[in-house]
């Protein structure tokens, strides 16, 4: 599988500490925070491809979070991840731009499959911006 | 219990209005009754006086011109000339010829004495001597003198008029004789009616006419006696029970009284009538008021009857549903509290499966153990994901929403959450679920809730170790529908039962196990999606319901 680089967003700390140790054992480039906050600021510094984003946490919840992400970074796939299925907090996700919208507990097989398809897209989004003359320059913050 | 309240509501409404409606009636009815009996009375008892006023006016005038012309003679001839019975002859049939009432007439000497004589009965009264007379004695006194009637010599009813005439010292009466039964005449023109009654009384109270029934002639009257009144009168007077109107006017010359009896039942006829009437309008008019007062509130207290039976049924409806929303909310939060810790767990368990598949590991005697120890963790997380995907379906489903549904999957999700309280019951359900069923655009969450009442209704009936039965079909006809039969070999419905399941409040639970609502929600829930829901039921067989869904949504 092809390296890409992906950022885990969740305020269960048990949670991101074990699937990032399992992504980096299948060979991608994985970092892992516990706020909308951190993520943001660690996404000024470093660039991801995929984004596994939860729904409900504390603070600045995954909606807000997805806003400023698709903001500072509008080619960055996210996948939204929730545990309680609101039908609404999906739609809205959907229609601010994230790639999908996932059930907690997700086999992680099953995520990886999404997350490559979210890797696919963003290299073809790449490939028609460089097309276009529109190199994907990051927002100023 | 609310009947009881509603009775008595009931009755106090009709009290109140009967009360006020009636009260101002009867006053009116009362009011006008006896207002007809005074007026009319007085009335007739004013006719009846002017009646008696102008017959004792006609007696008057009567009297007045036979003296006046008696008096004419006597002032106007002399003795001498009226003593010549052919002249006296002459002078009579003069007299006789305006005025048919004078019998005789008679000159009479100061001893008494008949000095000539003109009239039928000469032979008999030419040689009566007068003397002894009352009337003689009077009329010498007074000049003129009226009698009463008498029988005397010839033994019919008449009276005399004598007057005196005076020539130098010589003193004589000129007689003479009236039929009283002109007097009569007039009389009987004051009878009002069939049994009103006129006459004269004299002084004495005895009666100078033929009364019709009040007497005999020259007899005292039946009546009470009147003959010293002064001044006309009308006056009520009782007796044996009846009411009898008498008027009364003195006659002045002669010093006569004239009563007039009138039977006021006779003259009051029409009054009575008049108040029969209106009595029987009064008693129909009540009757009326109290039928419609009954009636109108009868209804009244139905209708708000119906009314509060509908808005507790609305009421209930909407307890439900927002009881069936925060079991959702509920259910939701539940899952999505739960969703996490097992994707840790899953998590978790992944990790040591991929530690295991490295070299280091693989060495260990218990791999086996391990492996398949990971294996039943995450298969357990997988049983557990599914009820909480499930819980959180469920929760969503409270939101109303329009979506496309399949309604196999509705049911079998119906069915997931009644597994456990059938399979403790004993109780075995067999599916047959048509495939290819098309979806339908309606309310799921509705229509699960219709599914969850039938199924379990279904699960009480049946008791241990029934079945329950659950098929679906597509009917083409009609737009086409989802059909969806639900049976069960339990007790049956009774035939007089069946027709009342989908009515509110009808239960054959106990108040604690069940509010009788049920149905009825589901028959008006399937109602407005456009679909339609029957029974079928054998006793000792079973029962099956059969719910029809519209193809095409409810908005037809």
């Amino acid at each position: 599988m092809e390296k890409f680089r992906v950022l885990i967003v969740d305020d269960e700390v048990d949670f991101v500490e074990t699937i990032v140790k399992r992504l980096i054992d299948r060979g991608l480039e994985v970092a892992g925070v516990h706020s909308g906050l951190e993520a943001l600021d660690l996404m000024d510094t470093k660039d991801f491809d995929v984004v596994i984003l939860d729904v409900k946490m504390p603070g600045m919840d995954g909606i807000e979070t997805l806003r400023a992400m698709k903001k500072k970074r509008p080619l960055t796939e996210v996948i939204m991840l929730t545990g309680h299925g609101s039908v609404e907090s999906g739609i809205q996700g959907l229609q601010l731009g994230a790639y999908n919208y996932v059930m907690k507990p997700v086999p992680l097989n099953d995520l990886l499959k999404q997350m490559a398809q979210a890797y696919e897209r963003k290299l073809i989004e790449e490939e028609r911006d460089r097309q276009a003359g529109n190199e994907a320059v990051p927002e100023r913050v | 219990m609310a009947s009881n309240h509603y009775q008595r509501l009931r009755i106090k409404i009709i009290a109140m209005t009967l009360f006020f409606s009636l009260i101002p009636f009867f006053t009116l009815g009362v009011t006008i009754y006896y207002q007809f009996d005074t007026a009319y009375t007085s009335k007739i008892m004013e006719a009846l006086k002017t009646l008696c006023q102008n017959r004792r006016n006609a007696i008057e005038l009567f009297f007045d011109e036979r003296v006046a012309q008696l008096i004419t003679v006597a002032n106007t001839q002399t003795l001498d000339r009226l003593k010549d019975e052919e002249y006296l002859k002459k002078v009579f049939e003069t007299m006789q010829s305006r005025s048919k009432s004078f019998l005789d007439l008679g000159v009479i000497d100061h001893e008494g004495n008949h000095l000539a004589y003109v009239g039928p009965h000469y032979e008999q009264l030419k040689s009566v001597n007068y003397h002894n007379q009352d009337w003689f004695q009077a009329a010498m006194s007074y000049g003129v003198h009226v009698s009463d009637v008498f029988l005397g010599f010839r033994k019919i009813p008449h009276f005399i008029i004598a007057v005196t005439g005076v020539e130098g010292n010589r003193r004589w009466i000129l007689r003479a004789t009236i039929n009283s039964e002109i007097i009569d005449n007039i009389v009987r023109q004051g009878q009002v009616g069939k049994r009103g009654d006129a006459f004269i009384v004299n002084r004495a109270n005895v009666l100078q006419t033929a009364p019709r029934f009040s007497g005999k002639l020259f007899e005292h009257p039946t009546t009470p006696d009147f003959s010293s009144v002064i001044g006309t009168n009308v006056e009520e007077i009782t007796s044996n029970g009846d009411h009898i109107l008498f008027a009364t006017c003195p006659i002045t010359y002669p010093k006569w009284v004239l009563v007039l009896r009138e039977d006021p039942q006779e003259e009051m006829a029409p009054l009575f009538k008049a108040q029969y009437a209106e009595a029987l309008i009064l008693i129909a008019g009540i009757f009326l008021v109290v039928v419609g007062t009954v009636f109108t509130t009868r209804s009244m207290t139905s209708e708000l009857i119906r009314m509060e039976h509908q808005k507790a049924e609305s009421d209930d409806l909407m307890i439900q549903s927002a009881k069936m929303a925060a079991l959702g909310k509920m259910a939701a939060g539940i899952a999505h509290e739960i969703n996490n810790p097992l994707a840790i767990i899953g998590e978790k368990a992944g990790w040591m499966k991929d530690l295991l598949e490295k070299e280091d590991v693989k060495a260990s005697p218990n791999l086996g153990e391990f492996e398949d120890c990971i294996k039943k963790i995450e298969r357990q997380v997988d049983r557990s994901r599914t009820i909480t995907h499930r819980l959180l379906r469920f929760g969503r489903r409270m939101e109303p929403t329009e979506d496309m549904v399949d309604v196999n999957q509705i049911l079998a999700e119906t069915i997931t959450f009644l597994e456990n309280e059938a399979h403790y019951r004993d109780i075995r359900i067999q599916t047959a679920y048509a495939d290819k069923l098309p979806r339908v655009t309606t309310d799921s969450a509705q229509l699960q809730q219709v599914f969850l009442n039938i199924i379990n209704n279904a699960i009480d009936a049946v008791g241990k170790g029934g079945f329950i039965d659950l098929r679906t079909s597509y009917d083409g006809g009609n737009r086409g529908s989802i059909v969806i039969e639900i049976s069960d070999n339990g007790p049956g419905i009774p035939k007089e039962v069946l027709g009342k399941i989908f009515d509110p409040f009808f239960t054959t639970k106990s108040p604690q196990d069940g509010t009788g609502l049920g149905l009825s929600i589901s028959y008006s829930i399937i109602e407005k999606l456009g679909g339609k829901i029957t029974v079928a039921s054998e006793e000792g067989k079973g029962t099956t319901f059969t719910i029809y869904v519209p193809a095409r949504g409810f908005a037809t």
